[in-house]
């Protein structure tokens, strides 16, 4: 497993808002085609990793390698709460967006695309509401929604951010079963996850934060209780008069 | 009937002007105020249409009564609200909305200080009310020309904006057009709020853009038939203010933003996307 090639490598990665580190010095390879969970405890810092790794946040130091992906060969489902499912648009419109690549900003739908939008609501079984708006569906519905503009991404690298949250048993089983086909194709997937089981059972690979790597390998090796335990103290270390870093290689902060 | 109805466009050419410029205002800051509405910005808007006046003004004092130099204080003014608000927004201190009040209040109290103390109370009274009945050929142009550029800019960047109120991290994922969408989108609210104070002054210019925008929501339910609804309900008021207006000797700004309040009433109690007097009808639920 360890002579594949890495797909993302953090390089000594510091994340954060406002000097205020979240994340740490992080180091190590994501290897292409990894089915990988972050897990960590409330403000342990995966949100921000994925969002840094998105190219929405700018590291505070070091970087992120992404071995020559570019921004189409990455697909990004962002948490739930951060979209307005109040705004006016179709379930077929919102998959669509996931031919983005394709259309761009100004390009229209042709009958292959509309095949393949349809296409994609099959897989995730909505096909019926397509033409509902996206705020008369239910948590689950819309996650599947999310799933179905995923998978018209077509992309190398796969993030999600809390795919499963508020969402029934059933759903995701459904969606397991998506994220195994990629996996399956060799798409490499860094899912940010909260439920320690379904990591358990599904994520061959585990990195477990609490603002800095607390373990980084194979899921049961990183899953112990001595490792949880750790992760389970850790609480946000936040603090007003933090001193600046004096870790060797964080001076080239700018 | 008829002649109530034509005869005060056929026999005047200020009211023929009146109505080419309200309606090429109808035409455009609705669809702004649509998605002003939905970006959860109304306020904002509120706070920019307030900060006009004050910018204008300026334009007013230094130059007179030139459409020009008003319009482009107001632009200029309008853009510093708007930036200003984008700053307070990241300190987490203040809430957006308190940070917004306490701009427009703040605008509202010098434009009204600045205008009265060089100025007399009737050019007051003109840049907060406008004077769609005076608006000349050189207002008509500016307005004509600011409802194609929105037009077809709004049309241009119409996608990413659908997504940067809906989802902005996925656009932001797949593109670079988050913030340039955002900034365009801010340069046209005001460019719009200029265009409607030559008409309906400073205080009611942000009213055509939100009012009938807010009584669309309350019957469609996408973003194209908003607009589409919204131009229609701005159309028609701006015809019936001209009208009341012209036959009962009141100002016609006021008598317009009222039409499109009386939509937006009507829309609250009776519209079928939550109005209010559905609630009180009992109905039998549905099977599925």
């Amino acid at each position: 497993m360890k002579t594949l090639s890495p797909a993302i490598s953090f390089e000594n990665l510091t994340l954060g808002y406002d000097r205020h580190p979240a994340v740490h010095h992080i180091s190590g390879d994501v290897h292409q085609g990894a089915l990988l969970a972050i897990v960590g405890s409330n403000g342990a810092g995966k949100s921000t990793l994925l969002k840094a790794m998105v190219g929405e946040l700018r590291p505070l130091s070091g970087r992120i390698n992404f071995h020559g992906h570019g921004k189409r060969e990455i697909a990004y489902l962002p948490q739930v709460v951060d979209i307005d499912r109040s705004f006016p648009i179709s379930v077929f419109d919102c998959v669509a967006m996931g031919l983005w690549h394709e259309i761009g900003a100004s390009g229209g739908l042709d009958l292959g695309c509309i095949e393949r939008v349809a296409a994609a609501l099959d897989a995730v079984h909505l096909t019926e509401l397509a033409g509902r708006a996206v705020g008369a569906l239910s948590g689950g519905q819309f996650q599947r929604v999310l799933f179905a503009r995923l998978l018209l991404q077509d992309a190398k690298i796969i993030l999600l951010d809390e795919p499963f949250r508020a969402v029934d048993a059933r759903t995701i089983t459904d969606l397991i079963g998506l994220i195994e086909r990629w996996h399956a194709e060799g798409r490499t997937i860094v899912a940010v996850l909260h439920d320690i089981d379904v990591v358990r059972r599904y994520f061959p690979e585990t990195l477990l934060l609490a603002r800095k790597v607390l373990a980084w390998g194979r899921t049961p090796d990183v899953l112990t209780p001595v490792n949880l335990e750790l992760s389970r103290r850790f609480h946000e270390g936040y603090d007003e008069q933090a001193a600046v870093c004096e870790h060797d290689e964080a001076r080239e902060t700018a | 009937m008829i002649d109530t109805l034509l005869e005060p466009f056929a026999e005047f050419a200020f009211m023929r002007r009146a109505l080419v410029g309200s309606l090429a205002i109808s035409m455009t800051a609705p669809p702004i105020g649509v998605f002003l509405v939905l970006r959860r910005m109304s306020l904002m808007g509120d706070a920019m249409g307030h900060a006009i006046l004050p910018g204008a003004a300026i334009g007013y004092l230094l130059a007179g009564l030139s459409l020009f130099a008003m319009s482009l204080g107001g632009f200029a003014a309008g853009l510093a609200v708007a930036v200003a608000a984008g700053l307070v927004a990241r300190s987490q201190i203040i809430r957006e909305d308190a940070s917004l009040a306490g701009f427009y209040l703040l605008a509202l109290a010098l434009g009204v200080f600045m205008v009265s103390v060089h100025g007399t109370n009737v050019d007051l009274l003109h840049v907060l009310f406008g004077s769609v009945l005076a608006v000349d050929d050189t207002a008509l142009l500016l307005v004509a020309s600011i409802a194609t550029v929105s037009l077809i800019t709004l049309a241009v960047i119409y996608r990413p904006l659908v997504l940067e109120c809906f989802d902005p991290h996925f656009l932001r994922s797949v593109s670079r057009w988050s913030s340039p969408t955002h900034l365009i989108f801010l340069v046209l609210v005001v460019l719009n709020l200029v265009a409607g104070f030559q008409a309906l002054g400073t205080l009611m210019a942000v009213g055509i853009m939100l009012l009938p925008a807010v009584s669309s929501r309350f019957w469609v339910n996408s973003a194209g038939g908003m607009i589409m609804l919204a131009v229609a309900v701005a159309f028609i008021s701006s015809v019936a203010g001209l009208l009341v207006s012209y036959h009962y000797s009141v100002p016609t700004g006021p008598t317009v933003i009222l039409a499109c309040g009386v939509f937006y009433l009507f829309s609250m109690l009776a519209g079928v996307r939550g109005g209010a007097l559905w609630g009180l009808i009992p109905r039998r639920h549905l099977e599925a």
